[in-house]
């Protein structure tokens, strides 16, 4: 019988993890076009960069990493505050308008 | 047990990302987005960032999903988009190629990076002693390095969420009767 050793998560795991779901978040900002689901792929890239930090911030004993990811946190939460305002104001004017019409801001 | 957790929570995280990019309807997307956040904090326990977790349920999957379903109800757009339809010939074979070469690009780096020495890092004295405390050290750790080092940042922010709340309530309400407005003309400046 060989004796098989579990393998322990490491910070190398979560750090892949998160460039996986970075790499989606950012397919998604590419490809979909309603105004809406860009912002939450733009939270899925958020998310991912918070995930890393968490996992520095283990691997390293400094809970700066913890903090950091707690202002990205506000940030992102004063961003999407800000960008659904925006987008309220643009699909109350247009109905079902993709990201291909939000050309109005052009001069 | 830690592999078990990393597991279970990884596929959570994953297989709510591609829900969030594949789902045509954008519910579903916004409930998939659940998924993944939770996955998050579960990740998050897994390393010992307890506060972070719960801050990331109660914000993240309660707070902001909630205000794109909101967003997806008061306007009536949760209509399926039709996914088949590619407005650009090669938009869909670059994104692919692009995401790809980001994660090729990053999860390389992650793993020449992997036996890298890691730089001792020294934490304020008043860091280290909260670090010590028995039960609820990462909060107690947390708290002193938010309202020590960075109480400047921290104020900042306050002023940040005001600003968006201001303009995000001006950006929103409809105008009173009379009332002069900056209206967005259609075909304007063509």
């Amino acid at each position: 019988m060989i004796a098989y050793e579990i393998p322990v998560p490491t910070t190398t795991w979560y750090l892949l993890l998160s460039a996986a779901l970075f790499a989606i978040g950012t397919v998604g900002v590419m490809v979909r076009r309603n105004p809406l689901i860009l912002f939450m792929c733009i939270e899925l890239m958020l998310n991912a960069v918070n995930l890393s930090f968490v996992a520095f911030a283990r691997q390293m004993g400094d809970i700066g990493g913890q903090s950091t990811v707690f202002f990205v946190m506000v940030v992102a939460a004063a961003e999407v505050v800000v960008g659904l305002g925006i987008v309220v104001a643009i699909l109350r004017r247009k109905p079902n308008a993709t990201t291909d019409d939000m050309a109005e801001l052009k001069g | 047990m830690e592999l078990f957790v990393f597991v279970v929570a990884g596929a959570m995280v994953l297989g709510g990302a591609l829900g969030v990019v594949l789902r045509s309807h954008p519910v579903h997307a916004a409930l998939s987005l659940v998924l993944t956040l939770f996955g998050i904090a579960v990740l998050f326990v897994a390393q010992e960032a307890h506060f972070l977790a719960a801050v990331q349920v109660i914000v993240y999957a309660g707070a902001i999903v909630v205000l794109f379903l909101f967003v997806i109800m008061l306007l009536g757009v949760d209509n399926a988009e039709d996914l088949r339809v590619e407005p650009f010939k090669i938009q869909r074979p670059v994104a692919a190629v692009v995401g790809a070469g980001v994660l090729a690009l990053v999860g390389l780096a992650i793993l020449a990076s992997r036996d890298a020495t890691v730089p001792t890092v020294v934490q304020s004295e008043a860091v280290q002693e909260a670090a010590l405390s028995p039960h609820d050290s990462n909060i107690k750790a947390l708290a002193r390095d938010v309202f020590s080092d960075h109480v400047l940042a921290f104020e900042l922010t306050s002023v940040l969420l005001v600003i968006a709340v201001v303009a995000t309530v001006m950006l929103a309400r409809k105008p009173r009767k009379g009332e002069h407005v900056i209206e967005i003309v259609e075909g304007a400046g063509k």
